[in-house]
């Protein structure tokens, strides 16, 4: 169900230099599923800004953000106590039915977060989890241990080496074998295009669009599948690899 | 009667509050936040003969106060609209919409409106002749008063329900523009559409938007959409439609005072879905803040 809900900030401090993580004590009862998101009132800015739940609970869910442009920057700035709008019920989430008992999560900078809630509810239901995580390097890395608490097996590249295999996701892909897991999947473009093209095995890619809206009304944020046209917002972000065309 | 009531060519509303083309879908992904029935009326979204994807993404930009879109009249198709998209609406709206359509000749726009208009749910045809989005077709025809005639004689002639064209503030002279559709029969005028507008990237000055440009609209548009129902209201005697950047109560009091009979709000139902039903819910206190009895007093009411 979306609506809109009020949040007070419980804590907002940053991860890396510019990775953020923001605990909003509310409404978290529409959550469904990990991958779904909220789109945050800024004020002073004219769209709201789509995050993902990182994780939650039955008071707060987190939200882990990249300080990229005006409103995320804006949003670090945020004090505790301070109260948020959000626009909530938004996406469809990741889907953990009938996948196999073993699986393969890939997270790419910014794309990370939404995999934790995921590993979360995955080691909750007694899968096996693999975590793969890319970053530009160590300095950016976030969230290792994290992943590692939960009882997940945690992967790292860097591009420069600097932690873990030097590379891409899709290195340590190929160098670990991990080329027929069912695969979850969120981060910039070219990787979900790069992690589909080398994987023997389907999966779901978490993808990212510029919204007007958020709860499908603009027809913004459309994306061409198989099946037609979607709006990200509302049967997305996550879809199946059988069901995207990829364009050049 | 109600004191927000207006009536559009005798079409009555319960208040002139309207969500615009394009910001509110085929209406029913707003049924989750509200009941629709509130609504004076809705337009629905931009459709046209064959279905479209519209402008490759991204296609959505921010700005100041506003908004640039460059969707490009994604739709399902005229076919798709009454079959798939209208029986899902009633289920949940049980008044008279607005059919916003638009085309890329003079043929489609007939075929698309004639459709359209002999649905029961539909009460008015809007005929957009101003999309900015489109490559062929759409902008040229509200940019040339002949042209703008063509399109209103031709659906005109073809249809029996009321015909408001909607036009398209990218012109030097809009009142030609307005004096030419009232002249070529249309019953009504909606206005107004999107500003041409484009955005670049910070870092890498590259344009924001996969178009290049799009339609720039909200807030900020507001005083050109004042300004220009202003003066089409002193220029011609059917009814106006009064759209662009509208987000309050007091935006529509002032949107009426200018000379509109009815009006649409776009961009700020992408912002806040409650939009509409916020400004409907307010209408009557600032009318009794403002000593005013009945809204559609005040219509025009700007000019001496
Ligand atoms: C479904 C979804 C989930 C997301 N989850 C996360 C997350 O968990 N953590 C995180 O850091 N980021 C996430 N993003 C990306 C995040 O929305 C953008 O980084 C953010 O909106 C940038 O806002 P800004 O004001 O700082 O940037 P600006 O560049 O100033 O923003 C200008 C406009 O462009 C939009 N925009 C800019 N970059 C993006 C982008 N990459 N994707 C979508 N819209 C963009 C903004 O929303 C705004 O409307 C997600 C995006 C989507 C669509
Ligand atoms: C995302 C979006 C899509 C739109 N699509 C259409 C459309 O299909 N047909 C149309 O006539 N106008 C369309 N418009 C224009 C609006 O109906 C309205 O005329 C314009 O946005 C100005 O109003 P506003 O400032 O309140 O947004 C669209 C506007 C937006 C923001
Ligand atoms: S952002 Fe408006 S439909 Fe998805």
């Amino acid at each position: 169900m979306k609506s809109i809900q009020m949040y007070t900030i419980e804590s907002n401090e940053a991860l890396t230099q510019d990775v953020w993580r923001m605990v909003l004590k509310g409404d978290t009862s529409w959550i469904e599923r990990p991958g779904q998101f909220v789109n945050l009132l800024i004020t002073g800015q004219y769209l709201r800004r789509p995050i993902s739940v990182a994780d939650w609970n039955e008071e707060t869910l987190t939200l882990i953000y990249k300080i990229v442009g005006e409103g995320t920057k804006k949003m670090a700035a945020l004090k505790c106590q301070e109260v948020l709008e959000a626009l909530t019920g938004l996406g469809n989430g990741f889907e953990l039915q009938h996948t196999p008992k073993k699986i393969l999560l890939i997270g790419g900078g910014v794309g990370v977060p939404p995999l934790y809630g995921l590993a979360k509810k995955a080691l909750e239901i007694g899968k096996q989890v693999t975590v793969l995580l890319g970053f530009k390097s160590q300095h950016e890395a976030f969230y290792l241990e994290e992943f590692a608490a939960l009882g997940a097996q945690v992967l790292v590249s860097t591009n420069d080496g600097s932690l873990g295999t030097k590379g891409f996701v899709t290195t340590v892909m190929e160098k670990e074998g991990l080329l027929e897991e069912t695969y979850f999947v969120c981060g910039p473009v070219a990787m979900l295009k790069a992690v589909h093209q080398l994987s023997r095995a389907n999966g779901q890619l978490s993808l990212e669009e510029r919204m007007g809206c958020g709860f499908g009304a603009c027809m913004g944020c459309s994306c061409k599948t198989k099946e037609g046209p979607k709006r990200l917002c509302v049967e997305g972000p996550v879809l199946k690899s059988e069901e995207i065309l990829w364009e050049d | 009667m109600g004191r927000l009531e207006v009536s559009l060519c005798g079409w009555k509303l319960d208040n002139p509050v309207i969500p615009a083309s394009g910001t509110f879908g085929f209406g029913y992904e707003f049924a989750q936040f509200y009941d629709l029935n509130q609504l004076g009326s809705i337009a629905l979204k931009g459709t046209t003969r064959e279905a479209r994807f519209g402008n490759p993404t991204p296609r959505i930009a921010e700005c100041d106060r506003g908004m640039i879109n460059a969707v490009g009249l994604q739709n399902p198709g005229v076919d798709q609209v009454i079959s798939k998209e209208l029986p899902r609406l009633k289920e949940v709206y049980q008044k008279k919409v607005i059919a916003n359509v638009s085309g890329f000749s003079l043929e489609e726009y007939v075929e698309c409106a004639q459709k359209m208009a002999a649905q029961d749910l539909v009460g008015l045809i809007e005929v957009n002749i101003s999309c900015p989005n489109v490559h062929h077709g759409g902008m040229s025809f509200g940019t040339d008063p002949k042209q703008a005639a063509k399109v209103t004689r031709a659906v005109k002639t073809a249809v029996s329900k009321p015909v408001f064209i909607k036009l398209t503030p990218n012109v030097t002279d809009i009142v030609a523009i307005a004096k030419a559709v009232e002249e070529a029969g249309a019953d009504g005028i909606s206005m107004i559409n999107t500003l041409l507008g484009a955005r670049f990237d910070l870092k890498t000055g590259k344009p924001i938007l996969a178009n290049i440009m799009g339609g720039f609209s909200g807030p900020a548009i507001k005083p050109i959409a004042l300004r220009m129902v202003y003066q089409v209201y002193e220029a011609v005697s059917i009814p106006i439609i009064g759209i662009g950047g509208l987000a309050s109560a007091e935006d529509v009091i002032e949107m009426m005072s200018a000379g509109a009979t009815a009006v649409q709000i776009g961009a700020e139902n992408c912002r806040n879905p409650y939009a509409c039903k916020k400004i409907i819910d307010r209408l009557p206190v600032l009318l009794d803040e403002l000593k005013i009895q009945n809204l559609k007093d005040i219509i025009g009411r700007s000019h001496s």
